[in-house]
């Protein structure tokens, strides 16, 4: 069956179940309520005064009772420092413990070290928003026999919501813990800031291990997870490495291609009529994204424009345009540097949120429906704006859905920013390889070589064009690169799906197809 | 004016996006010996394949003293770029001899002799003392610029953030320029982390009567053209005074006074040369 993007989407995969073809940003949420039936949260007890430590992860594990053909979910607010999903996941594995569906939020290059587990089926399926790394690769080639499901931050939440993510066993690292299971990100020796991914999984998982290297006195402050959803409580030396959590994403970019896009994306937010008192936004962290925060910072001080509230990740970036007054709040639900935490826990404005409340699409209204403004990154774009960022120009999987469609889904100017080349590949194609994004929810593409309005939205080229934008038809921009480069070669793929990525209202938008190597 | 290596294919074909005003194709001190010929190779496909936009396209060749100036000239004169920037200029008669061997390259193609300008660049002590002579020499030399770090080398001292080895240097070439009514281009500020230093250094480069400035790094550019563009106030008061000027002109009064102070020509003359840069026309 085809999808209302034109994409041929199977109607059953093994061991996956029945698929719903994508039909449109908000053809299913325009409803006002969602078909599929939420599954009950599972029920325990507890004796009073029963001790939750563990001695070990490996015991809390064993404790867990972990059987073949299990689902085990992780929080990736550690990014690239995380340590602890590799260590459980070889535990599993010298357990014996086979076909493991490992649903983390997201997969980073720091769990490389897990494709054995791949090869060997102790890891039969994945759900995740991202995956990167060597794991991408290896995916792309086919490593798997079930393909991996690709969600949005919103979307997972639905997905554990209506039981297709069952967690079994979720193992949550956090900073600060205590010896009922309370447990934060803000503070400790390995403080990352929001843990706003993992709340879904203590509500639905049916054992949850908290881990930290950090046990403090009875009741851990601020209560980000509570101890009613904790069976277990371990203490280790080490959750990871904070410090890796930005990798280079929150310092402003010195590259001249990345500035200039953002000089043009923040006049084009100068412009778009919702920079005005009160606005609302969110920008991506590293390259360009940051950068636009930087431009749009120094006019919100020129134009003494102070907004609302600043959403999703947040950079440090972020706290200093609170600390200046420019913003009244920051919603965060996931940090992207270690120095956010202190204004996490000291600053009231600053307040962690769950990914339900960030961004899931089927409750009363989630944040990103609030959203004014975003700007996002991408990797491909094509000319009717779909966006790709999750495998790159050679086919392989490489990036994360994230918040991507579902910011630029809630909100009222989507802003993608991307230099116009990457190596020698044009970024605009006639289809992407993957879409994520569906081009309706996407307002402006912006490249160093000018501004792309989207057909769809007159009103807002008229406004540019009237401030004096210089606006391209994306078709003219897509001819004059290409004419500088050529047209690439098509990557060529075999028949077999290793990949599915889901819309958040958990319809299949598009597959992502093994490579041919 | 935005220097690009001649032999960096990233650089040359993402150089007219950055709003610079020129762009210096550069064959000559940022391409190693042994990447001449492949420099030379690309900016000519570069120059007649790319859209540099509203950027004004220059080549700085190598100088005809070494073994690769000649075979610049034969790649590039028959593209006609903007302007050919000549380095290390340091008499009029060695300009001249260059305009010769352009001309007659233009001859061999067919092409006119008014189109491409000649930059020269002083970058010597011997440069500085015959500016005024090379300034003026020929009607195709159409800027002058000054090669500070070469200049430095030259005369054997350090160049220092405040310029002063350098200053009467510069001041000397903005004469020469000024005489013989051409543009003059200041030196590079070569450490592009320094935002406030940059800002300086070309707010002194504008006093001291310098056209532009010559940046290493596009993240440069923005810094140079709000210092060099009039701002919203000495727009407005340049309009005004063109405006007063227009009016009192019908009246026959060459001389007249606003808020006060004294307009006459050449306070005039400054107005419509601020207009001019703010692309602002003024109705007679």
């Amino acid at each position: 069956m085809k999808n209302s993007l034109g994409k041929e989407i199977p109607e059953y995969i093994e061991g996956i179940g029945k698929l719903e073809p994508f039909q449109g940003a908000w053809t299913k949420l325009s409803k006002g309520w969602m078909d599929e039936a939420t599954i009950p949260a599972p029920n325990k007890a507890k004796m009073a005064h029963q001790s939750k430590i563990c001695e070990s992860l490996r015991v809390a594990i064993e404790k867990s009772n972990p059987k073949d053909g299990m689902t085990i979910t992780f929080h990736h607010h550690l990014r690239n420092g995380d340590i602890i999903l590799a260590q459980s996941m070889m535990i599993l594995h010298e357990m014996g413990i086979k076909d493991i569906t490992l649903a983390a939020s997201s997969l980073n290059d720091c769990h490389d070290s897990i494709l054995p587990l791949l090869k060997d089926k102790t890891i039969t399926g994945i759900w995740a928003s991202g995956i990167r790394g060597e794991l991408g690769k290896a995916i792309s080639r086919g490593v798997l026999e079930k393909p991996v499901i690709i969600h949005s931050h919103g979307g997972r939440v639905r997905a554990i919501h209506t039981g297709r993510i069952r967690p079994d066993l979720t193992i949550i690292a956090a900073s600060a813990a205590d010896i009922e299971g309370n447990a934060t990100g803000s503070h400790g020796k390995s403080a990352f800031g929001s843990i706003g991914y993992a709340v879904i999984d203590a509500r639905y998982s049916k054992q949850v291990i908290v881990v930290t290297d950090n046990l403090v006195p009875y009741p851990c402050i601020p209560l980000s997870i509570t101890q009613n959803f904790v069976d277990y409580v371990v203490v280790v030396d080490s959750i990871g490495d904070a410090s890796k959590i930005a990798t280079g994403t929150t310092r402003i970019t010195n590259s001249p291609i990345d500035l200039k896009i953002a000089k043009i994306a923040a006049d084009v937010i100068e412009h778009s009529g919702l920079f005005k008192n009160g606005f609302s936004f969110q920008v991506g962290a590293g390259g360009a994204s940051l950068a636009v925060a930087k431009f749009v910072r120094e006019k919100m001080k020129k134009h003494e424009i102070k907004g609302s509230f600043m959403l999703g990740g947040i950079t440090s970036y972020c706290v200093d345009m609170l600390n200046e007054g420019l913003f009244e709040t920051l919603f965060d639900v996931q940090s992207f540097d270690a120095a956010v935490s202190n204004s996490l826990l000291n600053d009231r404005r600053h307040i962690e949120i769950p990914a339900a409340l960030y961004a899931n699409p089927y409750n009363c209204g989630c944040m990103t429906n609030k959203l004014d403004i975003v700007v996002l990154g991408a990797l491909e774009i094509d000319t009717d704006f779909n966006v790709n960022v999750i495998t790159g120009s050679d086919g392989n999987i490489r990036g994360a859905s994230g918040g991507h469609s579902d910011t630029a889904s809630g909100a009222e100017l989507t802003v993608v920013v991307c230099p116009s080349f990457r190596s020698r590949i044009p970024i605009i194609k006639d289809k992407v390889h993957t879409i994520v994004t569906p081009g309706e929810t996407v307002h402006v593409l912006v490249t160093e070589r000018g501004v792309c309005v989207n057909p769809k939205f007159k009103h807002l080229e008229e406004n540019l064009k009237n401030c004096g934008f210089k606006v391209m038809d994306i078709l003219d921009l897509k001819k004059e690169l290409d004419g500088i480069t050529g047209v690439a070669k098509e990557i060529e793929f075999e028949d077999k799906i290793v990949g599915l990525v889901e819309y958040r209202d958990g319809t299949i938008i598009d597959v992502i197809k093994q490579l041919k190597v | 004016m935005l220097y690009i290596p001649g032999n960096n294919p990233a650089m040359l074909q993402q150089g007219g996006v950055y709003g610079a005003d020129s762009l210096l194709l550069d064959l000559e001190d940022a391409v190693a010996i042994n990447q001449k010929d492949a420099a030379r190779i690309l900016v000519k496909h570069l120059i007649t394949n790319i859209n540099y936009y509203d950027s004004e396209v220059c080549v700085r060749i190598n100088h005809l003293s070494t073994p690769f100036g000649k075979a610049d000239l034969e790649a590039i004169v028959p593209l006609q770029p903007h302007a050919i920037r000549y380095p290390k200029t340091e008499t009029a008669k060695e300009l001249l001899e260059l305009i010769d061997m352009i001309e007659e390259i233009e001859n061999r193609h067919n092409l006119a002799h008014n189109k491409m300008e000649i930059h020269a660049m002083i970058e010597t002590a011997m440069g500085v003392q015959n500016v005024f002579e090379i300034a003026g020499c020929h009607i195709r030399v159409g800027a002058i610029t000054i090669g500070g770090q070469d200049l430095t080398a030259d005369m054997n001292i350090i160049y220092t953030p405040d310029g002063a080895g350098i200053d009467f240097a510069r001041k000397r070439i903005v004469m020469a320029a000024k005489a013989h009514h051409i543009d003059v281009i200041d030196t590079v500020f070569v450490d592009i982390n320094d935002e406030e230093g940059l800002r300086r250094e070309t707010e002194y480069s504008k006093k001291i009567g310098f056209t532009g400035k010559a940046v290493i790094n596009p993240r440069q550019i923005d810094i140079i053209h709000e210092v060099y563009n009039p701002t919203e106030d000495e727009i407005r008061r340049a309009y005004r005074i063109v405006k007063e000027f227009y009016k009192n002109k019908e009246a026959g009064i060459g001389v007249f006074a606003i808020d006060g102070k004294m307009i006459d020509a050449p306070i005039v003359t400054r107005a419509q040369y601020v207009l001019e840069l703010a692309g602002v026309s003024v109705g007679e």
